[in-house]
């Protein structure tokens, strides 16, 4: 039957979320931005909202409710509307943990999913981008070789969000062609950390490039064993939280974009007067919406276990879009005044940017 | 809980829609495109006879099971969902032919105002005509050479006569669509703007029923238009045209109030609340039945679309396409919202603006795309997709101009008054 309207406990969570965002969020992410990160405080305040934990196990102190896609979207885009790269960093331990929970052998989820109990964000991340304007998730680069009682990994890796600090990594790799997860503990022999990356924008989520040079790792490292993974699904779930996050970040653009044309007065009256600029806004509006609603339904679609991938794939482009479109109208709105830093619009406009980069790396 | 799901009622009844669509629709398009003045006789008579209209316009479906029950379960009323089946119907018809779904008889756009802005007394002796007899149909007609978008602008009159009994209305309007068939060739009725009161603006609009071969209304010409050709759009004069003084429409305090306030002008406006998301969904017919041609057309030159293939590796065509799919789904999302939103109570006016906007220009830029992809082919008139193209475009013309309802929708995002932002 067909409805638009969240569950009340989807609801009670977006609330929650709101509120921490708001409160505490919104106003530290300029200074995070230049500073390059969010204190390990807020970190842990955002890590106790407890997302991550409704999917874990009961038996792993979580809830246990089953794992849900349009969850994932609606908790994303409010997490993002505070602030994109505080999302990121928050989610990022589910790289890690959601494949583990979907993928993982009963040995893997009891090792690893129980770190989620943690107080402080556990320091847990995945390695999938590689450079290359061709890049290809189902085609990596890393290469992943049975020797033995193990497996040896090579490649190179980018976009490692805290891999200096991460206890342990899923990193993709091609194994006879087909990618595969495998879990990589600090410290593994041949896995080289390099300098954290400068980006251009969600600045404040610290990222790393890495190398695996004979990285040898023993075979009860492959998620899964001998299933292993199905990458399309984790990538599904990957673009709808990708999706829900573009339209947070398009909401926060369009909320200041609102209140400033509102106050700036140009010939007499307020530019939202104008229809040139409430044009503009609604279009802003429309767009959002529309990014929303294809997001949700791709979601939707995901967790009925129906084929998705067409409908994630249209999905989060048009949301990647509209983050562009939106953020980069919002910066036109200021005019000026936009592009000078402080007045927090540019670096809508430079996270947005990120999505480009980010399909195939975020979870929820 | 956010679903999608479309009830199996509902799935069957589209399933006979489409047959409808494709084996009696398509085989008559190009026809009557090309005979513009002809009317759709078996087509109309069809659709009539067996319900295939499924409740659009007044007439609930009695063949192929009652749509309107769909959601009814056993234990009794189920969730409100006319405005959903409505929208699925449209979508479905104008996949077929926009123009041939223009004509299907029924109380169109006069019989929503009147379901929306009428007294029960009204609504009975209106409406009932669209369940029964011969096919007949409805028309607004709002309009006027000088007053499109801009509606207070509007210069036909409401006289009371001396005695008090009748409304004296005189006039003209264009851009009435279905006029001829409203007023002409069946004992339908008009909805007419008019003001009691000129140069008042909205506060002296009030809206009137017509009906037809009411001496003194006249269809003065039929348009030769771009597209939905099947469909007649009339212009009318009203020359002292009486009424009754009870078809002023809302209840007689309507009358009453005169120039005092804009009630029955809001009041009636509201009807666009439902009838843009209606609006909307036509539009997505047309758009996906240029872009399903496009996409079969494609898959028989050997082009496969590969929705998980990096950008690098992704053709031009291949986005274009992947593009007009995203655009027509986003606008049906915006559609559905706002038709599930009236089902619901839920008011729903930007939201209904906001469809009308994004599927008007969807279907334009989707029906043009897919006569550039397909190039001569889809230039040429043995093909239908440059019809879908000039049918498209109305969608962003009328119920409101692209540019009207983004100012609506405008207003409301930014808590402007009509005043605050012209």
């Amino acid at each position: 039957m067909i409805s638009f309207a969240p569950t009340e406990d989807q609801q009670l969570i977006i609330d929650n979320i709101r509120r921490f965002v708001r409160e505490r969020v919104q106003r530290a992410s300029r200074e995070a931005d230049e500073g390059r990160g969010y204190s390990a405080g807020l970190l842990s305040e955002g890590w106790q909202l407890g997302l991550l934990g409704i999917w874990t196990p009961e038996a792993m102190g979580g809830l246990g409710e089953p794992h849900s896609a349009i969850g994932a979207a609606l908790f994303a885009e409010e997490l993002a509307y505070g602030d994109l790269a505080l999302a990121l960093h928050l989610l990022t331990p589910a790289l890690f943990a959601l494949p583990v929970l979907e993928f993982g052998t009963s040995a893997q989820q009891e090792r690893w999913l129980s770190s989620l109990e943690s107080e402080k964000l556990p320091m847990l991340t995945a390695a999938l981008n590689e450079n290359g304007w061709n890049f290809d998730p189902a085609n990596l680069a890393t290469t992943a070789t049975r020797d033995g009682d193990g497996y040896v990994l090579n490649g190179a890796k980018v976009r490692v969000p805290i891999a200096a600090e991460a206890e342990a990594m899923l990193v993709y790799a091609a194994e006879d062609g087909k990618t595969q997860a495998f879990i990589v503990e600090k410290g593994a022999e041949g896995l080289q950390i390099g300098e954290r990356e400068q980006l251009m924008g969600i600045r404040a989520l610290p990222t790393y490039e890495l190398t695996l040079a004979e990285c040898r790792i023993p075979a009860s490292a492959k998620l899964g064993e001998a299933g292993g993974v199905e990458l399309d699904k984790l990538l599904n779930f990957s673009r709808v939280t990708v999706g829900g996050l573009a339209v947070g970040v398009a909401r926060a653009a369009l909320e200041h974009a609102v209140t400033y044309a509102k106050e700036r007065q140009a010939f007499g009256k307020a530019i939202a007067q104008y229809q040139s600029i409430a044009f503009f806004l609604a279009e802003m509006q429309m767009e959002i919406d529309a990014a929303r609603l294809l997001v949700w339904e791709a979601a939707w679609n995901v967790d009925k276990g129906s084929p998705a991938t067409r409908e994630c794939a249209l999905g989060v482009h048009y949301a990647d879009e509209t983050a562009m479109l939106v953020a980069d109208r919002t910066v036109q709105i200021y005019g000026g005044h936009g592009y000078i830093r402080d007045n927090g619009v540019e670096q809508l406009l430079r996270d947005a940017r990120s999505f480009a980069t980010l399909t195939g790396s975020a979870m929820l | 809980m956010i679903d999608f799901e479309i009830p199996q009622p509902l799935q069957k009844q589209l399933s006979i829609l489409e047959n409808v669509a494709l084996q009696v629709m398509r085989p008559q398009s190009r026809y009557y495109d090309e005979h513009e003045h002809e009317r759709p006789w078996d087509y109309i008579k069809m659709m009539w006879e067996g319900g295939n209209n499924a409740g659009y316009r007044g007439r609930s479906g009695s063949g192929g099971g009652d749509p309107l029950q769909v959601g009814k379960t056993e234990a009794g009323e189920g969730p409100k969902m006319r405005n959903v089946i409505l929208m699925h119907t449209v979508e479905m018809l104008s996949y077929g032919d926009c123009g041939l779904y223009l004509s299907t008889a029924g109380g169109a756009l006069g019989g929503a105002a009147i379901e929306a802005a009428g007294t029960p007394e009204q609504r009975e002796r209106f409406l009932t005509r669209f369940r029964s007899g011969e096919p007949k149909w409805g028309a607004m007609c709002m309009t006027e050479p000088q007053a499109g978008s801009d509606t207070a602008n509007i210069r036909t009159t409401a006289k009371l006569s001396e005695d008090g009994k009748e409304w004296i209305l005189n006039g003209e309007k264009i851009f009435v669509t279905g006029g001829l068939m409203a007023v002409q060739d069946s004992p339908g009725l008009l909805v007419v703007w008019a003001t009691v009161a000129a140069g008042t603006g909205r506060a002296g609009m009030k809206a009137f029923v017509v009906e037809a071969n009411t001496p003194g209304c006249k269809v003065a010409r039929l348009e030769k238009k771009h597209g939905i050709r099947a469909s007649d759009t009339a212009a009318i004069n009203f020359t002292d045209c009486r009424i009754p003084f009870d078809n002023i429409l809302g209840s007689p305090e309507v009358a009453n109030a005169e120039a005092k306030d804009s009630k029955g002008f809001a009041g009636a406006m509201k009807t666009f609340d439902a009838t843009r998301p209606l609006v909307a969904a036509s539009a997505i017919g047309v758009g996906r039945a240029a872009l399903d041609y496009t996409k079969e057309y494609l898959t028989k030159q050997g082009v496969t679309m590969r929705y998980d293939a990096p950008y690098a590796q992704l053709t031009l065509v291949e986005r274009d396409v992947m593009r007009m799919e995203a655009q027509l789904r986003a606008a049906w999302l915006l559609t559905l919202r706002a038709a599930w939103q009236m089902d619901n109570g839920i008011s729903n006016t930007m939201e209904a603006s906001m469809c009308k906007v994004k599927a008007g220009e969807a279907v334009t830029w989707v029906t043009q795309k897919a006569v550039e992809i397909l190039g001569n082919e889809g230039y040429s008139c043995k093909l239908l997709v440059e019809k879908w193209m000039r049918d498209g475009k109305i969608n962003d013309l009328y119920e409101g101009t692209g540019q009207i309802n983004r100012l609506i929708v405008a207003r409301r995002l930014l808590g402007y008054t009509r005043k605050e932002l012209q």
